[in-house]
């Protein structure tokens, strides 16, 4: 059921397009099958992370013991453990825990958003669609800064033999992640946490550019001149979904 | 409160009792997710704690795909073409995970 109330033409007949089936819109209907085929992609992102992840042998000590080495798959709370504005604390997963309820207060605001253009409430529309955007901006920038601070790495590093770019084996201290080597575990690990994050932060930014295409459309009243809020529903399903994702990104990535 | 706007279209007047049950949604997740946090730091790292923080992501997926997406309330059809098709992903997980244990047999 969509409470959104669009008109069919009755000049229309069924075998004219006069016809919705599954009685969502054409774009509706869409948006979810678009979705449906990102849920396998990232989940096969996921459980590749998962196979990876099993195929390398586990830490075994205590948690607080821990030291990253790159034999043995690293404990996130042990790596995501940094915040902005304070140099080398220990914040373990205080910083994605924000991100997380960022993602998902925008997500609420979305909805907000969808429900007011039910109610072709313009008002209400865009001051939801303007907290979404600033909520979208803010998680772009926390991951801007996380990777940031993957990249460059801690101020102890990691003492790691690897074998470098010219197929030399070296030993020698490692700083931040690249994608053949980083302080925090094996290759593999850094690798997937560039392409998973990745992934679903070019996501979010298409999520960003969305959101203010229907904010400014929405502000200027095309949709009010268009008769329905349907392009808010849209949108907000993709949203959604990218706030699904990462509830299981934080999940898989974070906190096991 | 009904005002109308330029070209006719109707402004509906908020039901507060779907705003609250939105807001209610959004607690249940923040909620969830503050539970999963604290379990990270008291259990013990283990098959037990991973199984729990499975159930309560998937949890947390359910409220967001039938609360916040509607799912909930689109055509049967509709409903069932988006999620049987998420049983092919049992499998990959299953050949997936062999896939990793036979590598990780083989190198150590």
């Amino acid at each position: 059921m969509s409470s959104t109330a669009i008109e069919i033409q009755s000049k229309r007949g069924v075998w004219g397009g006069g016809n919705e089936p599954l009685k969502a819109s054409y774009g509706k209907l869409m948006m979810w099958f678009f979705l449906l085929s990102d849920i396998f992609t990232f989940t096969a992102f996921l459980i590749t992370y998962g196979a990876i992840r099993v195929s390398y042998p586990a830490y075994g000590g205590e948690v607080a013991d821990f030291v990253s080495s790159n034999e043995y798959w690293p404990i996130p709370e042990m790596i995501f453990d940094a915040i902005p504005f304070v140099h080398g604390g220990h914040f373990p997963l205080v910083f994605v825990g924000l991100m997380t309820f960022i993602l998902i207060l925008s997500s609420v605001t979305m909805v907000l958003a969808v429900e007011a253009g039910h109610r072709n409430d313009k008002k209400d529309v865009v001051k939801w669609m303007l907290w979404t955007l600033l909520g979208g901006i803010t998680f772009l920038s926390c991951q801007a800064w996380e990777w940031t601070h993957f990249i460059h790495g801690t101020d102890e590093g990691a003492m790691l033999t690897y074998v470098n770019s010219f197929n030399n084996v070296v030993s020698e201290t490692v700083y931040g992640a690249n994608l053949l080597v980083n302080e925090y575990g094996p290759a593999p690990f850094a690798q997937l946490f560039f392409f998973i994050t990745g992934f679903h932060g070019f996501h979010v930014t298409i999520g960003v550019f969305l959101l203010f295409l229907a904010f400014y459309q929405a502000a200027v009243g095309v949709y009010e001149e268009r008769g329905h809020y349907e392009m808010i529903e849209k949108i907000g399903l993709y949203w959604h979904f990218v706030d699904l994702v990462w509830v299981f990104v934080f999940t898989f990535f974070y906190l096991i | 409160m009904a005002q109308e706007s330029k070209n006719g279209l109707e402004v509906i007047p908020r039901d507060s009792a779907k705003i609250k049950k939105i807001w209610m949604t959004a607690l249940i997740l923040l909620v969830v997710t503050a539970v999963e946090f604290l379990l990270a730091f008291t259990m013990e790292r283990g098959m037990l704690l991973y199984i729990i923080f499975i159930v309560l992501t998937i949890v947390k997926a359910k409220y967001i795909m039938m609360e916040f997406m509607h799912l909930g309330e689109e055509a049967k059809p509709l409903f069932y073409s988006i999620i049987v098709p998420l049983i092919f992903l049992i499998w990959l997980i299953i050949a997936l995970f062999k896939e990793g244990s036979d590598i990780f047999l083989m190198r150590w």
